[in-house]
């Protein structure tokens, strides 16, 4: 009984190392996460289906690798010259609040959502793979210190997330483009792919 | 529906659509014409305001959201029979042309000098980025700064 203790804690501190070993080289670990039993079999590839969102520009737009958002289908930089600013709401008299409130306006064809700002610059997908992203959103250096339940939160909760199937139109009154994936469809997939170790691929 | 909103240190109750511009409640139902309205998309900067003390664009702004907030519009800038800095600057530079768009120029800068004091051609660039079809942005930009000259002696 003693022994199989030992060869447990063994076991159980040679997985700590080489977890700590992983993260301290910078090396991605393949399965950062261990499996639960919650995860959802029904979604045949979590991954896929919600990086299809994740890298759609109503995402991408706002999380610019620069000091510029980006707008529209074809991810064009933010018309006016329009900066991140210090704390990523725009610059003093230019602010994201200046025209975007807390919801859409039809009106004018300004989109809104609460909370709205440009994504931290850490936090910076532009330019990266689905997999590059996923890295990042799962390290907690880059991701504001979110553990992996926060991650899911954020991604299927937030209203500024899932605005995204509720952009609103634009100026001349057409209807933006939303996530190639439905809500409900994604939202599961994000679950899903958590609850089995949130695996990222090595494509 | 029922809004009540203070503007230009008055308190005003509206009885309007909740998703009317409030561009349209400060023009069509206080009579308040100085705020302009040029493209109506939230890109020429001819109806910005304050809420707040935040140059917000009216246009893009539904009345609803105007409810309990302290709204600020070109009218109410001056202290009384005393100018603003901004407007001071305006008159001394003799910045407009034909003017419409100047209203909105005027808060911008207002709401800029509030944050920062004393702005770069870089700054003013960064941040005043409303429309002028005569293309008086030479003379703003001189403005801008005397304005900033003007408030900064005023303190």
């Amino acid at each position: 009984m003693t022994r199989n203790r030992l060869a447990t804690v063994f076991v159980l501190l040679v997985m700590t190392l080489a977890v700590f070993g992983l993260a301290k080289s910078g090396l991605p670990a393949a399965a950062p996460f261990a499996p639960t039993p919650a995860a959802d079999q029904s979604v045949a590839d979590p991954f896929t289906t919600m990086m299809k969102v994740l890298t759609h520009q109503r995402c991408v737009n706002c999380h610019p690798a620069g000091d510029r958002p980006m707008q529209g289908e074809d991810s064009h930089y933010h018309n006016f010259g329009v900066r991140r600013g210090p704390d990523n709401h725009g610059v003093a008299a230019l602010q994201c609040l200046s025209c975007h409130q807390r919801e859409n306006n039809d009106y004018s064809g300004v989109p809104g959502a609460p909370e709205w700002s440009v994504a931290p610059l850490s936090m910076a997908w532009e330019g990266l793979s689905r997999v590059e992203i996923a890295h990042s959103m799962l390290n907690s250096a880059n991701n504001g210190g979110r553990s992996l339940a926060e991650v899911v939160k954020h991604l299927t909760e937030h209203e500024l997330v899932l605005w995204a199937w509720n952009p609103g139109v634009d100026a001349d009154g057409v209807p933006r483009e939303v996530p190639p994936v439905p809500k409900a469809e994604y939202i599961a997939a994000v679950k899903a792919w958590a609850a089995a170790g949130a695996v990222i691929p090595a494509e | 529906m029922k809004i009540t909103f203070q503007i230009n240190g008055i308190v005003q109750t509206v009885d309007t659509d909740e998703n009317t511009p409030l561009l349209w409640v400060i023009r069509d139902l206080l009579d308040l014409k100085g705020t302009k309205f040029g493209c109506g998309k939230a890109a020429c900067g001819a109806c910005t305001i304050h809420v707040n003390g935040e140059a917000v664009r009216s246009c893009s702004y539904a009345a609803k959201l105007a409810a309990g907030q302290h709204i600020t519009t070109i009218e109410g800038l001056a202290a009384g029979e005393e100018l603003h800095p901004v407007q001071q600057a305006w008159l001394e530079e003799i910045v407009p042309q034909c003017g419409y768009c100047q209203p909105g120029f005027m808060m911008a800068t207002a709401a800029l000098l509030e944050k920062i004091p004393n702005p770069t051609d870089e700054d003013i660039d960064a941040n005043i980025v409303n429309v002028c079809r005569c293309a008086t942005y030479y003379r703003m930009r001189k403005a801008i700064h005397r304005a900033a000259a003007i408030k900064n002696v005023n303190q």
